[in-house]
């Protein structure tokens, strides 16, 4: 006797199987933002967000590390974003998909895919020994912007190549230059793709540890310029954690960190719709 | 003296040849259709005339005269600015009507936001629009019916005062009105302008052109006075296409 499964009942359980991988994503992922917030949040006084690292971090707020956080991630993305936009540029519209972009592209996704920590070491080799930049804030956040290159210029090489190539006709048609075309037409259209790739970008450097750690140096005091070392958020939270100095302190570090996180993510996605809404 | 005027006309993508020794004038103020099935070259033609060609990394032989004057030394975008090119489906910028229009007049000349203005309501005028979007023009051009974007299409063209206007299948995804409309519109502005107009609808060539051209594989088979063409063609490929056996 065959066991035979009937179309409609395929279809539930296929619909079943699918529900439930995506709760289970979901979940999994609720469940770390609530157990962190659950433990930080009893933190988040006005206090913790404003006052000085006392202690070693055992004592005072988190003020030093929020602010060399905000900074390391402006520079990383200030370097990063017109570095990376540019390229992609080059890439899709001036090298006719030849050899050089396909092996451009094959080399950013290889870099995309090394190790955060290579980068921390690099960035301490190059900018902090050879270049002489010392721990600080501008090595940090060259050493970021290295690292979330590859993912700026392969959304944005995406975002570029999906503006239809009809578009670039009409503007030729109309008279436009190359350069009118991609400034006018194809930056502006492919915007919501670029700003998504440097959402990305802000959600890795906001987040990294490994790559910062060597070369912004853990310094908790308030950062006076690019040439300050800083304990960015994660670096404060790894090692109040690792070292034992104070959970809860640990605990509402990353509570900030989650909500910035989210925040980032947020804000831009409402520009993004509002941007969509306007244009399209 | 003829608007356009082309010698011995050849086009090549790689080794596919898509236009072979064309020799075509085209007159001043006359609607000049082109037709013919599908791989005849009737949008090439178009893509060389404005050079769009050169996008396509196409290579072309031959002559063509603006005006007496080799299309080869004219500045690229004032070519593109007094040959003006209406695409088949119709594609509006993103943005709003507003900055469709004057996405064209701001690349070739700088112009105060009142000579701006003037300008794209004359086009929207021109192209029979200006009614139905008067109220409109700040609104995203995607909002728009695909009959009013086809006619934003022509009005972006006028609105750079071009010379001649060639039109790709212009009304191929349209319904009977707005085809219509556009035909209408063509037939008002032949005072002042040059159309060649590529169409597969051999009754729209009938109702609006004063001359047809018919294209095959390339060639150019045949051209004469649209009512000489249809009803008494010289050549026997023209006479099969029109009775619809075959293409």
């Amino acid at each position: 006797m065959t066991l035979r499964i009937g179309p409609r009942t395929s279809q539930i359980i296929a619909y079943t199987i699918l529900l439930l991988m995506t709760v289970i994503t979901v979940l999994v992922l609720l469940f770390i933002i609530f157990y962190v917030l659950k433990n930080g949040v009893g933190q988040l006084t006005l206090e913790f967000l404003t006052d000085k690292t006392r202690e070693m971090g055992r004592e005072g707020g988190i003020l030093p590390s929020i602010l060399g956080t905000i900074f390391i991630t402006v520079v990383a993305i200030l370097i990063a974003t017109p570095l990376g936009v540019g390229s992609a540029v080059y890439l899709v519209e001036y090298t006719r998909g030849g050899p050089v972009r396909r092996i451009i592209s094959f080399g950013a996704d290889c870099l995309a895919g090394v190790p955060s920590i290579i980068f921390g070491l690099f960035g301490f080799i190059f900018f902090v020994i050879t270049m002489n930049l010392g721990w600080s804030i501008l090595s940090g956040g060259l050493t970021l912007a290295v690292m979330i290159l590859p993912t700026i210029i392969r959304t944005t090489e995406e975002a570029i190549k999906s503006v239809p190539h009809t578009y670039r006709e009409i503007s030729y048609s109309l008279g436009g230059g190359k350069l009118d075309t991609i400034l006018r037409v194809v930056l502006p259209t492919a915007l919501p793709g670029i700003l998504t790739g440097v959402i990305l970008g802000v959600g890795r450097a906001v987040g990294e540890t490994a790559a910062v750690i060597f070369t912004a140096g853990s310094s908790l005091g308030l950062p006076t310029s690019v040439f300050s070392s800083t304990r960015t958020l994660a670096v404060h939270f790894y090692i109040l954690a690792r070292e034992g100095l104070s959970m809860p302190k640990a605990y509402g570090t990353a509570a900030v960190l989650i909500i910035i996180i989210l925040a980032i993510n947020f804000v831009a996605y409402r520009l993004m719709h509002r941007f969509i809404a306007r244009y399209y | 003296m003829s608007k356009i005027s082309i010698k011995d006309l050849n086009l090549y993508y790689g080794q596919h040849q898509a236009l072979k020794a064309i020799n075509l004038e085209v007159e001043k103020n006359e609607i000049l259709s082109v037709i013919g099935p599908a791989n005849s070259g009737k949008s090439s033609l178009l893509r060389v005339l404005n050079r769009l060609y050169e996008i396509d990394y196409a290579r072309v032989n031959g002559e063509v005269l603006l005006d007496e004057t080799s299309i080869f030394q004219i500045a690229i975008n004032d070519l593109r600015r007094r040959i003006g090119l209406i695409f088949a489906t119709p594609v509006v910028l993103p943005g709003s009507v507003y900055k469709n229009l004057s996405y064209g007049p701001k690349l070739h000349n700088r112009y105060s936001k009142t000579e701006l203005d003037a300008l794209v309501n004359n086009a929207l005028r021109s192209a029979n629009l200006w009614d139905e979007v008067a109220d409109r023009l700040e609104d995203s051009a995607a909002r728009l019916s695909g009959g009013q974007q086809q006619r934003l299409c022509i009005a972006r063209t006028l609105a750079m005062r071009p010379e001649v206007i060639m039109m790709d299948e212009p009304c191929s995804g349209l319904d009977p009105i707005s085809t219509a409309k556009i035909e209408a519109t063509m037939l008002k502005l032949k005072k002042e302008y040059t159309f060649v107009l590529v169409t597969n609808n051999t009754k729209q060539a009938a109702r609006v052109s004063d001359r047809t051209a018919f294209f095959y594989m390339g060639e150019l088979v045949e051209i004469g006075p649209t009512q000489k063409l249809f009803t008494s063609p010289a050549e026997k490929r023209t006479n099969d296409y029109i009775r619809g056996r075959f293409g």
